[in-house]
């Protein structure tokens, strides 16, 4: 087996007298979409933060392609979960701001001919000109995700990028990000609380105890053939057996395994379940 | 909720208002001024000439009258005759040309500074016990001290208005900086978007509207300020003017100069706002 793209070894988040989560390990693989799921104030974003370099852990290291994350990188966007437009630019130039960045030597044509194809890609070709004001939240989220893809990256943070945005929505952007990150063969990493959103898009979902201490409590393996389309997940077989899984979870597992971990439990290597067999 | 009023009649109303003003002031000064003054020696009154002929007292003047001066006026605003004796456009015109060059260099200087104290906060506290004290201090107070060092009336004038609008700049530049949003700032260090490139084309466009909101206050401030360092320092000016005019017993001047000194403040107001309109953006 090769060695994961990122491997987080032991990170922690310690404030005086308060320990958020401490000596959190796992790794995701090349190609991957790996969701992590787990109820407000167990350090999820955090984790994630620390995944693009915008925050240090008080312990442990992350290594994304075997050297150790010191910084924010081209290498790895984010998706923020309020779209982080800049009101004061229209869409096409929100895109070519983050192109510019990435290409330095590219004049001003070239940056808007780029800017326009990646607002296409997400069927966004009729709102260049406008500004994140005049656009409704599903297209803002949109921009956002035209703009993260546009670097091209190799590997993709997504932040609850879909949570404040109506179910209808919601659903056609997940299959876009899909498409997307498949298309281009990259590495995603996404937090959520949505459990359909964890099984139409994760490999794995790793599912986090509350806080404090909190700790990944155990992995599912989500076993459902893709591609995977939201219109017919809910009728494959196995799907309720990975939904009531993870729901109980969050409803009961998530509270009565919070805290001091069982004598059997190994940070490094955190119980693996499919539950759909 | 009260509802819109249409532009044509706060308008209409607006003039009846003025009329109605112009008009009071008018009749309550007709008849007055003329033969009503105390019985004097006519030929004592010669010699001090048409003021004591009406009794040592100036008639307040008339609005037609006023206007009557202000046509004078500005029929040729901009003559020179001699250094007492320029045109009021002149006069404007060097009063401008302070507070523009003042205002200017306070902007040059507290536009930067203001960045890097908001991107600081350690240098914001260290700074904000000089500013907090230094900024009420009337600008006049400045005056003498500056003339003792600097020795030069007309650049004295120019250094109170730099010292009055730096102020406003400043502290709106370094609260408009500091309160920039963390996501925009997230957004440019995940793109590597490097210290230049986030300062001029995220930071700067983020805090535009409130570092254009300080400068237009600044502005305000300066133009305030002006007429009574001109009044000071003497020599050219509209505040110079209308002491000036003041001395001279000209009454209709002083009215006229009110009028300009507010003309000009309203312009220079509408233009920082339509610069503030540029800059503004929306949620």
């Amino acid at each position: 087996m090769s060695k994961p793209y990122v491997s987080v070894e032991g990170i922690s988040r310690k404030f005086p007298g308060l320990t958020v989560f401490d000596n959190v390990w796992f790794g995701v693989n090349r190609g991957e979409f790996v969701c992590l799921v787990g109820h407000s104030g167990c350090g999820k974003t955090t984790i994630l933060n620390i995944l693009a370099g915008l925050d240090a852990p008080s312990g442990g290291v992350v290594l994304a392609d075997g050297r150790e994350i010191s910084g924010p990188s081209l290498e790895r966007a984010v998706i923020f979960q309020g779209h982080a437009l800049m009101p004061w630019l229209t869409a096409e130039q929100n895109v070519a701001f983050a192109l510019g960045c990435k290409h330095k030597g590219w004049d001003a044509g070239r940056l808007r001919d780029a800017a326009r194809r990646a607002l296409e890609k997400v069927g966004l070709g009729a709102a260049l000109a406008k500004k994140p004001s005049e656009l409704s939240g599903g297209m803002k989220q949109r921009v956002g995700i035209a703009r993260a893809f546009a670097v091209e990256p190799k590997m993709m943070l997504m932040d609850e990028p879909f949570s404040a945005l109506d179910a209808l929505t919601r659903g056609a952007l997940q299959e876009e990000v899909s498409r997307l990150v498949t298309e281009a063969g990259q590495t995603a990493f996404m937090i959520t609380h949505d459990v359909d959103e964890a099984i139409l898009l994760a490999d794995r979902i790793l599912l986090m105890t509350n806080g404090p201490m909190a700790r990944v409590a155990e992995v599912v393996i989500n076993t459902l053939p893709k591609p995977r389309v939201r219109a017919t997940l809910h009728h494959q077989p196995g799907y309720h057996e990975l939904r009531d899984h993870i729901m109980d979870f969050l409803i009961t597992r998530s509270r009565t395994l919070a805290g001091i971990p069982p004598g059997d439990y190994d940070p490094r290597h955190p119980p693996e379940v499919s539950p759909a067999g | 909720m009260q509802k819109p009023v249409s532009a044509w009649r706060a308008t209409l109303l607006s003039f009846i208002i003025l009329a109605v003003f112009l008009g009071a002031w008018e009749l309550s000064l007709q008849g007055a001024g003329q033969g009503a003054g105390p019985a004097m020696d006519p030929e004592y009154a010669a010699l001090l000439g048409q003021a004591a002929a009406s009794g040592g007292q100036t008639p307040m003047p008339k609005p037609s009258e006023i206007g009557h001066r202000l046509f004078q006026l500005l029929s040729d605003p901009f003559y020179i005759r001699g250094p007492n004796d320029q045109g009021i456009g002149i006069q404007v015109a060097y009063s401008l040309g302070r507070v523009l060059l003042g205002f200017g260099i306070a902007a040059l200087i507290a536009i930067p500074l203001g960045f890097v104290i908001g991107m600081s906060p350690l240098l914001n506290a260290a700074l904000n016990p000089f500013i907090q004290v230094l900024r009420p201090v009337s600008p006049l107070a400045w005056m003498p001290l500056a003339l003792f060092t600097i020795q030069d009336s007309s650049i004295s004038a120019v250094f109170v208005i730099f010292i009055c609008s730096i102020w406003p700049m400043l502290l709106n530049t370094a609260f408009g900086v500091s309160a920039v949003r963390r996501e925009w700032l997230n957004v440019a260090r995940t793109l590597e978007a490097g210290t230049w490139r986030t300062a001029f084309r995220v930071i700067l466009p983020a805090a535009a509207p409130t570092i254009l909101t300080g400068m237009r206050i600044s502005i305000g401030i300066a133009w305030l300020v002006i007429v009574a360092a001109e009044m000071l320092v003497g020599g050219t000016g509209i505040g110079y003017w209308v002491w000036n005019q003041w001395n001279n017993l000209s009454i209709a001047d002083i009215c006229i100069a009110i009028l300009m000194i507010g003309l000009v403040g309203l312009a220079l107001d509408r233009l920082l706002g339509l610069l503030a309109r540029a800059v503004a953006w929306q949620e």
